[in-house]
């Protein structure tokens, strides 16, 4: 029996959509620069569709982006695979947003660092890696899972970790907090570490559906009307309000 | 040209289904503010189901709608709220012959959750959809309450974020005769309700108090704008109930439950003169027959009772929706959406969300 996964990935700038077929990518469409998520994501799914010939109907899942990111842009992804899955009753599968760009870099056994700009010096980040077993199969591991963070405190939690071992192997950031960060990140590296290449360094749908298919396999899947995007901060009234309440 | 010919085609298939009973069953969408809310309707007038899901109470403690709050409510109950609908009219997605949706004006972040929503469903289904015009919706209203209207009339709308006059000249064509030039009218309600301490939703706080109250204890003055002398202006009256309460609090006077009602009781009357004024000025000049009222602010029944009385004392019908179709709902978007619809409106699957869309 194969699997097919719907991937949908629009928490950050850029959009995509990929289809997954027993974990071969059979097609992925990109959005583009300055052209809202909401104008592009429904028609490079039609075209997705259309090229690769494969039925709507047919799909096993349809794993989404669920954040952090773009509190506007997680929610056109999540509001049309939750209007997807209701109408062709299919589950969703709730992708950790940084989970599926540490996937950018399946394979790499060094600390793995996305980042997102989360605003007021802070971006939203975790610590991952990929450990090869002796019986060839890889585990994802999360040292630090998704969290917002200063980026100076992320430093130093990198730093206590890459001194735990005597020779590691390069930490890799990525993600475009990089844009607003790097200079940071050059001034305060005590550790090895590079930069993820360009084809892995933002979010990707491929990814998405790709560990959508590994959650799949698990039986990780929500039903389309319970899903809803992992913010991780609250609105700007709420946090005035509390921040009001604690003076 | 062979999609323009493959519409017609499928336009003249409705028309046909229609004529022979079968009618155009559709699922709408209303996500423009504080509720959520789905509907379907039969050839726009008949209602099978009107579901809302209202956020007051998220909204309640910050005194008015936070957009942000109001987007991550939607996106919770969307489907919640569109499988209600269904299983309230007792069909399924399959019975639906279109989508319709709320695609401006409102709150981006809120239309969107609707916009993509929509747009999914109608894609997954593989079936047309209709975008629609919030301000439509609200006229549109009054055709599911009286089955005999029909336009041309004169139409006020009048909520928390819109506040026009407008002529419906025909189902899907309207022209704008007045709109306010600063507050909506409902929202004006808010504020004075916030300065006497009635809180939020001011409007049904604020026609409460004003039932104990004197009408004629303060007088606020009567907007009049030069340029259009049907536009509205709500600032002037605002600044007036401001100043008046100041001076009090300045004497020392305490503001007390009589002092409440009697500044609510004249506001209003403020309110209810400048509507009564425009909207007799209008059905004589443009010699109108009909009049209709629409949006959250008609469910006011002091303000109903007043222009019902004024504007069939001039001659013409007075038509007023029950108060759960003046509030947002998405029963009125399937009403608009389905003239829209038989019109030939269709919207690709690029359609976005319009905070600031125009109605003519």
């Amino acid at each position: 029996m194969s699997i097919r996964i719907l991937g949908i990935e629009t928490s950050g700038p850029l959009a995509s959509v990929a289809l997954l077929k027993d974990g071969e990518v059979q097609g992925m469409k990109v959005g583009e620069f300055k052209v809202t998520h909401s104008e592009t994501l429904m028609p490079m799914i039609d075209e997705l569709v259309k090229e690769t010939g494969m039925k709507l109907e047919s799909l096993d899942a349809i794993a989404v982006s669920a954040g952090p990111g773009s509190f506007t842009g997680l929610r056109i992804g999540s509001a049309t695979a939750k209007g997807l899955g209701m109408a062709l009753n299919k589950p969703l599968i709730h992708i950790p947003t940084l989970h599926g760009m540490a996937y950018n870099l399946l394979g790499h056994s060094g600390f793995i660092v996305p980042m997102i700009d989360a605003r007021r010096g802070t971006v939203y980040t975790g610590i991952f890696t990929f450990v090869l077993r002796a019986d060839n199969t890889i585990d994802f591991e999360v040292f630090q899972d998704t969290c917002v963070m200063s980026i100076e405190e992320l430093m130093e939690r990198l730093e206590l970790l890459t001194s735990l071992d005597g020779n590691p192997p390069p930490v890799v950031f990525l993600g475009d907090g990089l844009f607003e960060y790097h200079e940071k990140i050059d001034q305060l590296a005590t550790f090895d570490y590079q930069y993820a290449p360009d084809e892995a360094m933002i979010q990707r749908a491929d990814t998405v559906a790709l560990l959508g298919q590994l959650f799949f396999y698990h039986g990780m899947t929500v039903p389309a009307d319970q899903e809803a995007p992992d913010y991780l901060q609250k609105s700007q009234a709420e946090r005035v309000k509390e921040e009001k309440e604690q003076k | 040209m062979a999609k323009i010919k493959k519409e017609k085609k499928l336009n003249r298939l409705y028309k046909a289904k229609e004529k022979v009973g079968g009618g155009i069953t559709m699922l709408s969408i209303e996500t423009s503010c504080d509720e959520t809310a789905a509907a379907v309707t039969v050839n726009g007038r008949q209602v099978l189901s009107n579901a809302i899901y209202s956020q007051i109470d998220l909204h309640t403690i910050y005194g008015g709608v936070v957009p942000e709050i109001a987007s991550r409510a939607h996106i919770e109950k969307i489907n919640q709220i569109v499988q209600k609908a269904l299983d309230d009219a007792g069909k399924t997605l399959d019975d639906m012959d279109a989508v319709a949706v709320t695609y401006g004006p409102g709150l981006v972040g809120a239309l969107l959750v609707g916009v993509a929503f929509a747009k999914a469903v109608a894609f997954a289904k593989n079936i047309p959809l209709v975008g629609v015009h919030h301000i439509k919706g609200h006229v549109c209203a009054n055709y599911i309450e009286y089955p005999e209207l029909e336009p041309p009339f004169l139409c006020l709308v009048a909520s928390g974020g819109h506040t026009h006059l407008v002529k419906a000249v025909s189902y899907t064509d309207y022209e704008i005769i007045g709109r306010t030039r600063d507050d909506a009218a409902g929202e004006a309600y808010d504020k004075i309700a916030r300065a006497i301490g009635l809180g939020y939703p001011g409007g049904p706080k604020v026609e409460k108090a004003a039932h104990n109250g004197d009408p004629h204890a303060f007088e606020f003055p009567r907007a009049k704008i030069a340029e259009n002398p049907y536009d509205f202006s709500f600032s002037g009256v605002k600044s007036a109930v401001l100043n008046t309460i100041n001076s009090y609090k300045m004497k020392g006077i305490e503001i007390d439950e009589k002092f409440q009602a009697d500044i609510a009781a004249s506001f209003q009357q403020d309110v209810v003169d400048t509507m009564k004024e425009r909207v007799l000025m209008a059905l004589d000049e443009f010699g109108m027959d009909k009049f209709a009222m629409a949006g959250g602010v008609a469910s006011n029944q002091t303000l109903r009772a007043a222009l019902k009385e004024a504007v069939e004392g001039a001659g013409a019908s007075f038509y007023c929706p029950s108060p759960i179709l003046c509030t947002d709902n998405a029963a009125m978007i399937g009403a608009a959406g389905y003239y829209e619809f038989i019109n030939g409106k269709r919207a690709g699957l690029d359609l976005n969300a319009v905070p600031g869309l125009k109605l003519e």
